[in-house]
């Protein structure tokens, strides 16, 4: 099977290669490589005073972009998808772990759990948030009635808002990644440490986790990255105060009607994340 | 048991949801011995290792090391090391830092570390090989390096699980006499795990033979092939031809044996050996290279004789095997006997009359036969 694929796919016959290629390059070509160069086409292009878009190409979009005025949308964007890298590593790390290593019989069970907001549309999930979290939302309602607090407090609208809707979102992306790296841990290793010494700490800090090490950047990239592009969370649950660089870009197609910045604004963000995404498998391939 | 025992277990047993693992395992193995826990897959042998190890806590029974019960202490706290079957060697270290891996626990200092580990690397003969990444190395140079991380630490007992299994057979061979000397050198004591009956022969200096969770019988390598106990060890160490024989009354010392109700045999007891009642049945053991086949009837001194019929033969290069048909009221039950040379690796003999001579002292008694 694999020699018949090896052959088929092979130096010795390019074209059957080629063929089997052909459906998902297509599919890449048209959704992908045609619209990222129309995109890039487009930030070249100038905004007309009733939106239209008028084709004299210049750099002007760019060098808007890096107008001082928008680096505090930017720090805030770096800040809030940091913040939940860290936050989704903490949290995800221990539930992984427990996954990969304790949950015996309920794993599956619990990784399906985990899957759950996935199968939820994201804006139901954040409409819901936006009842527990409100003014009179279950949050509110329980804090006042065991007496933490003698007024409703506002927690929607704030930074733990956003941060909270990030880390719920994004904890999948976190933990998938992680349990599969612990999963291909051979428990041997761990026994080998213990049978050299280690102690439960020891050993975890010494085998379990560096050999995770490849789960825990994974999981902080799928989480980071996307962070940076999301707008739907502080959209709902942040509002105008939490204004992320992924609202800056749907408001420049939805509102502002200025799709050339909009488009140079999303190639920086683009070769951000390519260029992230190249050196860390540079470093993959090199370790 | 002297004050040289270093470890004692038993009696061990465990089970696994509900199926039994091991069933009253008890064994020592002394200061400085090597011991062999022998078996086929599935007979209890690696549990009780890791039993040993403390991946494993027996459901009743005890460990003892040096006197101490260590039934209850985690796998850290024991002084004992494991080479685990498939090495288990640090993917994320290179050679040296896998065998410094139990130094550093302790906190070592650093010179000493590196002369420790340097000496451990050269004891295996893999000088030179520190910076290597372990991916790099063949099967038979991560053995050594696991050899190395486990003895580095110079505990007094290493456990060894199935070390070799996954070495082709030359390399095997050679990787069995090195191990052995390195033991012997070392002093430390060894419980090695095996279902390579030759391996356990030739390096241990007693064999625990395992079947079914029990130990079936614990001797020095001589003892197991010259008096085994069972059939299961007859037959498991150096192949046997079972029967089954009912006990006659017989002189003191001495058993007279009706074979297959068709042979009468009169053969001496071993000092102790006890044999059941007249009337009642039990196994005896032949080995097939113990049996002389004769055409004509020239037998030497003292030797039982046994009428034949010669079945077929079957050559094996360095020997022939040859099948004899013994009895006339089970034909099927053939007596496998074994010749050096090419002699009787001629077809033209099939259907001949022999005759199967075998020395009263060859005829090992064995367990009760319970089929009745």
């Amino acid at each position: 099977m694999d020699r018949a694929l090896s052959w088929l796919l092979g130096g010795r016959r390019p074209l059957a290669s080629h063929l089997l290629l052909a459906p998902a390059a297509a599919w890449m070509i048209v959704f992908l490589v045609l619209p990222a160069a129309g995109l890039l086409l487009l930030s070249l292009a100038k905004n007309g005073p009733y939106g239209e878009i008028l084709w004299t190409l210049s750099l002007n979009n760019y060098r808007r972009a890096f107008d001082p005025k928008y680096l505090p949308v930017l720090l805030r964007t770096l800040g809030f998808a940091g913040g939940t890298t860290l936050l989704t590593l903490l949290l995800g790390y221990p539930l992984a772990y427990f996954l990969s290593f304790r949950a015996g019989r309920w794993r599956n069970a619990m990784l399906i759990g985990l899957m759950v907001p996935f199968w939820t549309s994201a804006l139901v999930a954040f409409y819901s948030w936006m009842i527990i979290l409100g003014k009179e939302g279950l949050l509110n309602a329980a804090l006042l009635r065991f007496g933490f607090i003698s007024a409703p407090i506002s927690i929607l609208y704030t930074s733990f808002s956003v941060l909270l809707g990030l880390v719920y979102f994004y904890l999948p992306f976190m933990v998938l990644p992680l349990y599969g790296s612990l999963e291909k841990i051979p428990r041997q290793y761990v026994e080998a440490a213990y049978d050299l010494g280690a102690d439960r700490w020891t050993a975890f800090r010494k085998v379990t986790l560096p050999l995770s090490l490849p789960g825990v950047i994974a999981g902080s990239l799928l989480t980071f990255v996307p962070c940076l592009g999301d707008f739907l969370t502080a959209e709902i649950l942040g509002g105008p105060r939490y204004y992320l660089l992924g609202n800056l870009i749907s408001n420049q197609f939805l509102m502002a009607q200025d799709w050339p910045f909009g488009a140079a604004l999303t190639c920086l963000l683009l070769t951000c994340l390519v260029g992230g995404l190249w050196l860390y498998r540079r470093w993959d391939d090199q370790a | 048991m002297s004050d040289e025992t270093l470890l004692e277990i038993g009696p061990l047993t465990k089970s696994f949801g509900g199926s039994v693992v091991l069933r009253d395992v008890s064994l020592f193995v002394r200061k400085g011995e090597f011991m062999t826990l022998l078996g086929p897959s599935g007979c209890g042998k690696t549990t009780t290792l890791r039993i040993i190890a403390g991946f494993e806590a027996p459901d009743s029974g005890r460990v003892k090391l040096s006197g101490f019960d260590v039934t209850d202490q985690p796998p850290y706290e024991r002084d004992v090391h494991t080479v685990f079957q498939h090495y288990a060697l640090f993917p994320h270290l290179d050679v040296a830092e896998n065998v410094a891996f139990g130094l550093r626990l302790r906190k070592a200092p650093e010179a000493e570390i590196a002369r420790r580990t340097a000496e451990a690397l050269q004891l295996v003969k893999l000088s030179g090989f520190e910076g290597r990444r372990t991916a790099s190395l063949s099967g038979g140079q991560m053995q050594r390096v696991a050899l190395a991380r486990a003895i580095v630490g110079r505990p007094a007992l290493l456990l060894l699980d199935e070390p070799l299994g996954a070495l082709d057979l030359k390399l095997r061979k050679s990787m069995q006499l090195e191990l052995k000397n390195l033991q012997k050198r070392l002093g430390i004591a060894f419980v090695y795990v095996t279902h390579d009956q030759e391996e356990a022969m030739t390096m241990s200096d007693r064999i625990a033979v395992f079947n079914q969770g029990r130990v079936e019988q614990i001797g020095t390598p001589g003892e197991i092939y010259e008096s085994p106990k069972t059939s299961f060890v007859a037959d498991f160490i150096g192949g046997a031809n079972i029967f089954s024989a009912r006990v006659l009354p017989a002189a003191a010392g001495r058993a007279h044996l009706m074979l297959e109700d068709e042979f009468e045999l009169d053969v001496p007891l071993d000092v102790g050996e006890r044999l059941p009642l007249p009337g009642k049945r039990v196994r005896v053991a032949i080995r097939p290279e113990r049996v002389k086949v004769y055409y004509k009837d020239e037998l030497p001194f003292g030797a039982l004789r046994l009428a034949a019929t010669l079945k077929d033969t079957v050559f094996l290069g360095d020997a022939c095997q040859i099948y004899l048909e013994l009895f006339k009221k089970s034909p099927g039950r053939m007596l496998t006997a074994v010749a050096g040379g090419d002699r009787y690796a001629v077809h033209d003999d099939i259907g001949v009359p022999v005759i199967a001579a075998v020395q009263p002292e060859d005829v090992y008694i064995l367990e009760p036969d319970d089929d009745d």
